[in-house]
């Protein structure tokens, strides 16, 4: 027979109704053998106590269902962000407040470089917190005027670049007459360029290619050591190419004996017909494993708010603002949502704007008439706008949705005052209404947009503060154990997997978020500040402090 | 190297791009088209031109090629560029929810490439109601009016007066754009791409095809060359392309491009001969002059 440990803890949390609260769990094989006090654990027979929790807090391990595995990649870059932030070593980056603070960074990192050739690079950057000043070429010519260097800002929208990275981009010219592409005065581009279409030609030249999606061996390893550090045992990457390379590389890294989360990857849907992202997904969906959840499919209906490419309902936007974009036309999606529902797939779809949710909404019913299917759980992703009947509607057609509470802390007061205005701006990610409509909901951090930590979100989602200060929609607030639910069984069932995850019960996977802090027993205000030690993934041992 | 000629085809589902696409194919005679697509839907390219075909390139009958870009286009063209033989034209066939003239603005940036005009595919029977879709219809607009030209396709499948009423009514949304009215994607190939019009004009005696018709504007003296061009892309002209060298008022041989109402001139070698292909409707070629 196999060993059973039995630990002991402070208080074991266990989002299960029939034993909420327990001294002791029992792990066999990676699962909960029980959880309850020693006295009934001892019955399953022999047991080796472990006394490494005894002071600790523990929960079901946390689960984001609105992730990217690139955050991992992007720490290997300069990280230039406003606020603090934990890279995947533990060590805690001052954010950067100033256009100074920022190039000083910068400076710093490039006099440690070697190669004289190497572009450097830099994430996470924000104009909007220092009174929208804009980063220019020769802000960065000051760090460098011989190597390309490019910045990648926090909504990944905007990548600033230096004179060289203009050069070797073939941009350093006059007469460009593109929207965005801003020119000084001088003629020559000011080195801030918006959207793909424009940060790709430079892009390749300062480490953002379109591969940086694609998580490399090292940076899933570092995305695996950011869950342990945030109580996450299960994630998402949503979405992913999923190139038969990269495949092989999430395989064999998710193989590895001390890979400590569960990675759920998402197919992309674009580039390909609907038939043939079906069937490729069918396929991965064999080879799925224990720690890789192959098999499912992310589609993007529309853009976002702040960079004004959402697909807005009347009145559009409250700056006048053209509508935005597109993505994927309602036929095709049409098309897949029917193919992958007869193929029993899950479809998780981004809508950020009104009328994109309004789209999806429209062309799921018929979906659902023609290919009836019971417990589907298509999810809507960020879905922010939503309104009270779209709620209703998402309800009846047995959808789900994944809110983006970190989104509301970092971009609220954008939002107020430029992209929707005050009144639509208190209903964005409405939980209060998901839950109270009966929408089964999740929400989600969008790391590496914001960063990776459940608790920070589930904060977010408790006291709905904007980055200065305000309390915006306070009647979509939700209490504490809300939010503790929807970090963990709310996301696992958007998944399809909170029979095996989520809460602390027999038969479920042995994954715990090991804290040092009681989340029920800090307060909505300080639910942000809970300390985490570490997890148990599958039964192994994770600490963060050792990683 | 001459910078690689680019057209933007676009245009909701259903307009008949792709039918489009094959008969410029089926009548490539000799100029190597390279088509990228967004994905390889079922049918991209007819079975019968298929030469050879992997997960990313399709080897066509002629030399051409067609690859699919995803998500990366400008991957795609620099690819494209690096073919040898490098390909005479590229065709960007976009999805049916782009926005036409940001691709062509995209691309624009790009060193060695030369945006060739954005051609829309419109159904004749379908248009006006997709343009009055909930969803669909800014951006059914917001294509027609980057066009510089409209396939105004299946006009068999409407009666003449509706087919005057939308045609009239395209012309309202978009001042500058030429229509051209046709069957089953089988437009007259010079039009859609000068790379096409420049073979025709140097194979010999202009054909007259359908309602349009060629002809060679050779200047005998030097010209003010962004006057002929701007003379050239006039909308009460109606050309729907010219292309073609002219000498300029200090002596430098210039190329000059028009596509509809686009227009544009950049410095060429000495050696080419002056002479300024036009494609037209029947009927107007008599008003095209030397301004
Ligand atoms: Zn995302």
């Amino acid at each position: 027979m196999s060993d059973t440990t039995i630990y002991t803890a402070r208080k074991i949390i266990t989002m299960n109704r029939n034993r909420p609260i327990a001294s002791h769990v029992a792990v066999r094989d990676g699962r909960i053998l029980g959880v309850g006090d020693l006295e009934e654990l001892a019955t399953w027979g022999e047991y080796k106590l472990d006394e490494t929790f005894a002071d600790k807090i523990l929960m079901p391990g946390l689960v984001e269902g609105h992730a990217h595995t690139m955050e991992g990649t992007l720490w290997r870059y300069v990280y230039c962000g406003y606020f603090d932030r934990a890279d995947p070593d533990g060590k805690m980056w001052e954010g950067a407040r100033t256009i100074d603070a920022i190039l000083d960074r910068l400076k710093q990192a490039e006099v440690e470089m070697t190669d004289p050739d190497a572009p450097l690079s830099g994430w996470s950057l924000d104009p909007i917190y220092m009174d929208n000043k804009r980063v220019t070429r020769a802000d960065l010519d000051s760090v460098s005027q011989t190597r390309p260097i490019g910045v990648l800002h926090a909504s990944g929208h905007i990548l600033n670049v230096n004179t060289k990275a203009l050069e070797l981009g073939g941009l350093m010219k006059t007469g460009l007459n593109h929207p965005g592409i801003p020119l000084g005065a001088d003629g020559y581009p000011t080195g801030e360029l918006y959207g793909p279409e424009t940060m790709t030609p430079v892009g390749v030249h300062v480490g953002f290619n379109r591969s940086l999606t694609d998580s490399d061996a090292q940076g899933l390893r570092d995305f695996g050591k950011l869950c342990v550090r945030t109580g996450v045992t299960t994630i998402t990457d949503l979405a992913a190419r999923l190139e038969p390379d990269g495949v092989e590389s999430m395989l064999s890294v998710t193989g590895e004996d001390t890979y400590p989360a569960r990675v759920v990857p998402l197919q992309m849907f674009m580039g390909a017909t609907a038939k043939e992202t079906v069937d490729k997904v069918v396929a991965l969906k064999k080879r799925a494993t224990d720690r890789l959840r192959l098999g499912r499919i992310k589609a993007v209906a529309d853009g976002s708010i702040q960079g004004f490419s959402a697909r807005m309902r009347w009145p559009g936007y409250h700056n006048g603002a053209p509508n935005g974009l597109w993505y994927t036309a309602p036929e095709q999606l049409a098309q897949l949502y029917r193919l992958a529902l007869a193929a029993g797939i899950q479809v998780h779809t981004h809508t950020n704007g009104d009328e994109a949710t309004e789209m999806v909404l429209d062309t799921l019913g018929p979906a659902l008439t023609d290919v009836p299917s019971p417990d589907h759980r298509f999810t809507l992703q960020h879905c922010q706008l939503a309104d009270a009947a779209q709620f209703r509607r998402m309800k009846n057609l047995g959808m789900c949705v994944n809110l983006f509470a970190n989104h509301h802390f970092y971009w609220g007061d954008e939002h107020y005052r430029l992209t929707v205005g005050p009144e639509r701006a208190l209903r964005m990610n409405a939980c209060r209404t998901a839950l109270d409509t009966g929408v089964p909901m999740a929400i989600h951090s969008d790391a590496p947009v914001t960063p990776l930590g459940p608790f920070f979100t589930a904060w977010c989602a408790v006291n709905r503060i904007t980055a200065s200060g305000r309390v915006q929609g306070e009647s979509e607030k939700i209490a504490v154990e809300e939010a503790l639910y929807a970090i963990t069984i709310g996301a696992a069932y958007t998944l399809h997997m909170d029979d095996e995850v989520g809460s602390i019960e027999v038969g479920k996977k042995a994954d715990f978020a090991i804290l040092e802090d009681d989340p029920t027993e800090i307060g909505g205000p300080n639910l942000k500040d809970v300390r985490v030690w570490g997890t148990v993934s599958g039964g192994r041992v994770f600490c963060a402090a050792d990683l | 190297m001459p910078a690689l000629p680019v057209t933007v085809i676009g245009g909701y589902l259903g307009a008949g791009k792709t039918t489009m696409v094959n008969h410029l194919l089926r009548h490539a005679d000799g100029v190597r088209l390279a088509v990228l697509v967004n994905e390889f839907g079922e049918l991209a390219i007819d079975e019968d031109l298929i030469e050879a075909e992997d997960d990313t390139l399709i080897s066509i009958a002629g030399g051409c090629v067609c690859c699919s870009f995803g998500s990366d286009l400008t991957g795609a063209l620099l690819e494209m560029a690096k073919m040898h033989p490098r390909p005479d034209h590229l065709l960007i066939e976009s999805s049916g929810v782009a926005i036409p003239g940001a691709i062509a603005g995209s691309v624009s940036l790009l060193d060695g490439f030369h945006v060739d005009g954005v051609v829309i595919l419109a159904d004749a029977e379908t248009l006006r109601d997709s343009a009055q879709d909930k969803y669909m219809g800014d951006t059914v607009l917001r294509q027609i009016s980057d066009a510089n030209i409209i396939i105004l396709n299946k006009t068999d499948l409407v009666a003449a007066d509706a087919l005057a009423e939308t045609s009239a009514w395209l012309a309202a949304q978009n001042p500058n754009v030429r229509i051209i009215e046709t069957q089953h994607g089988n437009v007259v190939p010079e039009a859609v791409l000068d790379s096409f019009l420049v073979k025709a004009a140097a194979s010999g005696p202009h054909h007259h095809t359908a309602n349009m018709e060629m002809m060679t504007l050779t200047p005998d003296q030097r010209v003010d060359v962004d006057d002929l061009a701007r003379h050239l892309a006039d909308e009460n002209l109606g050309l729907i392309r010219a292309k073609g060298f002219a000498t300029s008022l200090s002596g430098q041989k210039m190329l000059i491009q028009v596509v509809g109402s686009r227009w544009a001139t950049s410095e060429a070698a000495q050696d080419k001969a002056d002479g300024i292909v036009c494609l037209g409707f029947k009927g107007q070629m008599s008003k095209v002059a030397l301004p």
